[in-house]
């Protein structure tokens, strides 16, 4: 329910401007809604000079059966889609098929037209498209209010967002806005009793798995750790539907203005977010020229460098290195943990990886707990040695 | 300028171990302390009201031992603080939390930054924060790793992103979900300053202060529901290999090979 409060509105018309969906008008000087047409985006909250526009936000009890389809939020930066995306799209295939439901894609940026076919191939049936402008970049004002109207028109059972730093701010936002429950970080996601998603995260540091139900609002809303879904392959020349929709905000309504853009990454060197081979080094690599050894072994098999949070705190890597709970998660076919001694933080963030080596000097290093082969010996004998036979190997 | 800061007080889940047979944390002898982004998130504060006339209130919901969490924030710099604490909140999920506070930023009053956590260690889920502004209609920038400039209706800020980092300009009032910063130095009170705190005003406040019905608090207000919690799986088939550096190698590249990553 949308609220005007009869005293702080002045009448000035601000929000029968920006209202996109002609749901507003002014009897008598005071804002009056149009229900039937009010798309629920949230525009006009933001635009009121006065605040004197608010929304009454209650869980709402849906008619949980005329909530339908799977829809996957595409996030890109720049026209390129997230690989989060695709792994979405893998998992959201599944589950439209369990259900009998559409698998869509929902789109919003600036001019891209060409993405639509690149989601279809991954296996969207539809795509739901935004294209303008002021969504050229992320803002959680301009996105939050073109989510919310999609849900809103077209009613999804399902919503999933990659837990980016964008889909971790934008999901909340919209979940709030429109009253709904929402999963954090999930790492696994499945049907239960034919209708319900079944939400699997971790907590308490990754100590525990909770499973979690969103049994009454619509669309059961996710956020999904990239790199725990597999990734499917393309078919090419795939079609889906494309449903474009017209929806603008004037671009005095964001309320938040990008100044500079700085992007940090390491140079030539895959994020390890992608990377295939990950030999990663924790305190135990002592310091951070040490680190030439675990680079040495990375040369010959290909691989990126990774690291433990306190190899972050001490400076001897940059963050974009870490891996865990409060860094990277990682699905390499190969993660050799040095020095590692794989605290649950560390340990959430490599659990996908399909081999993990470690090699530590402490017997009892919880590391050795998760790792398929355990090495119990000391770093700065054995890496130089592995990296020299690596060498010979690769000659 | 009047800025909340909201904490929470949370297990040391470094220190937490599981019960793998019952899949529940065991909490005896598990420390509770102050979450550590929104301790950062009291430092930033504080920072800021190094340049500009501030009044800090920090403000939590918990039960009645989280006061401790408060008292500590007293201790190293906040103003006036409140406890919200009522049997209704218990079993709360992330949005009637976030109802909660916010409805309590509303009677607070006036305030010009709400400054958070981007999440709590226990539960990760980086929802509060947004959610919260979503109830109070303000913009917010998440991931936000230090205040630049703070002018009379806008903030400049700089934010984590998934390249690296943009910085961003914010109008006011508005929330800053902050993110901790790996060379934060967290202030330790000395005994002047726990002695101070005690001076400071520390309020109680339960559900009959912030509004509200029964029916929407608690788990009965929550939208989510948590059917089941569990120890995660561990591998458990690790083939260890403790012998001198060169067979050790050796079996490492075999392994390799066998695994069909080098030839
Ligand atoms: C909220 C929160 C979030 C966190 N997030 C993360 C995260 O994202 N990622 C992360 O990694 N951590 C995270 N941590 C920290 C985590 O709890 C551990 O403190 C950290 O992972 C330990 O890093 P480490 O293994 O490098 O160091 P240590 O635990 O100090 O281990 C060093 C290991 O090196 C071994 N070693 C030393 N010398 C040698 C040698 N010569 N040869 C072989 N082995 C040697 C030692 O036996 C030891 O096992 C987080 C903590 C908290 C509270």
């Amino acid at each position: 329910m949308i609220v005007v409060d009869g005293d702080k509105c002045t009448g000035c018309g601000v929000c029968v401007k920006a209202c996109s969906f002609d749901a507003l008008e002014l009897v008598e000087k005071l804002a009056v809604f149009d229900d039937g047409k009010c798309t629920y985006c949230g525009v006009c909250i933001s635009a009121c000079p006065t605040d004197a526009i608010d929304m009454e936000r209650k869980p709402q009890t849906a008619d949980v059966s005329a909530y339908k389809g799977i829809w996957v939020f595409a996030e890109q930066n720049g026209g390129k889609l997230k690989n989060v995306v695709f792994e979405l799209l893998g998992k959201g295939k599944e589950i439209a098929e369990e259900l009998g439901e559409e698998l869509c894609a929902v789109l919003v940026g600036n001019k891209v037209e060409y993405l639509p076919k690149v989601l279809a191939s991954y296996g969207a049936d539809k795509v739901y498209m935004i294209d303008g402008e002021v969504f050229e970049n992320y803002s959680t004002d301009g996105y939050k209010s073109a989510i919310s109207m999609l849900i809103t028109k077209h009613k999804p059972n399902i919503l999933l967002f990659g837990a980016t730093h964008v889909g971790r701010d934008l999901a909340p936002t919209v979940a709030a806005h429109l009253g709904l429950g929402l999963t954090a970080d999930c790492t696994g996601l499945s049907i239960v009793e034919d209708k319900y998603l079944l939400q699997t995260r971790p907590a308490f540091g990754g100590n525990l798995m909770a499973d979690i139900l969103t049994p009454d609002t619509r669309p059961q809303m996710a956020t999904v750790r990239p790199n725990v879904m597999k990734r499917p392959e393309p078919e090419e020349g795939r079609e889906c539907k494309l449903v474009k929709e017209d929806f603008q905000i004037n671009p005095r309504n964001i309320r938040t203005e990008i100044l500079e853009v700085i992007t940090g990454g390491v140079e030539g060197e895959k994020p390890v977010e992608e990377a295939d081979i990950i030999i990663s080094g924790g305190r135990g690599v002592g310091a951070p020229e040490n680190f030439d050894m675990l680079k040495a072994v990375a040369r010959s098999l290909k691989g990126t460098i990774g690291c433990s949070r306190p190899v972050v705190e001490l400076g001897w890597m940059p963050k974009s290195r870490q891996v865990g709970q409060s860094g990277k998660t990682v699905s390499p076919t190969l993660y050799m943990a040095c020095g590692i001694s794989g605290a649950i933080q560390h340990r959430v963030g490599i659990r996908n990886s399909d081999i993990i080596i470690a090699i530590n000097k402490d017997r009892e290093a919880p590391i050795f707990e998760l790792a398929n082969l355990g090495v119990i010996g000391d770093i700065f004998k054995i890496l130089p040695l592995l990296a020299s036979e690596l060498e010979k190997k690769s000659e | 300028m009047k800025f909340v800061v909201c904490v929470k007080q949370v297990p040391d889940t470094t220190e937490v171990e599981v019960n793998k047979e019952t899949g529940t944390i065991i909490r005896e002898g598990v420390p509770s302390i102050l979450n550590p982004f929104d301790e950062f998130a009291l430092n930033v504060a504080l920072k800021v009201k190094e340049k500009v006339d501030a009044h800090i209130v920090a403000l939590s919901m918990g039960p009645p031992q989280a006061e401790q969490a408060l008292k500590k924030c007293l201790a190293i710099g906040a103003d006036e603080a409140i406890l919200l604490s009522d049997r209704a909140f218990a079993g709360s999920d992330t949005w009637v939390t976030s109802l909660v506070l916010a409805r309590a930023v509303r009677k607070i009053g006036d305030a010009d930054i709400i400054f958070c956590g981007q999440q709590a260690i226990d539960g990760d889920t980086a929802q509060v924060g947004p959610e919260m502004a979503q109830h109070l209609g303000l913009p917010q920038v998440t991931y936000m790793e230090e205040v630049e400039e703070v002018g009379k209706s806008n903030v400049i800020c700089r934010k984590e992103t998934d390249e690296g980092y943009v910085r961003i300009k914010c109008k006011l009032p508005a929330l800053l979900a902050c993110l901790a910063t790996s060379d934060f130095e967290p202030r330790i009170p000395n005994i002047r300053d726990i002695f101070r705190a005690k001076k400071k005003p520390l309020h109680q406040w339960n559900m009959g202060d912030i509004g509200g019905g029964l029916e929407e608090y608690g788990l009965e207000g929550s939208a989510t529901q948590v059917i089941k919690s569990y120890a995660p799986s561990e591998r458990g088939d690790c083939v260890m290999v403790d012998e001198p550096p060169e067979a050790a190698v050796k079996k490492i590249l075999e392994f390799l090979s066998d695994q069909g990553v080098i030839g």
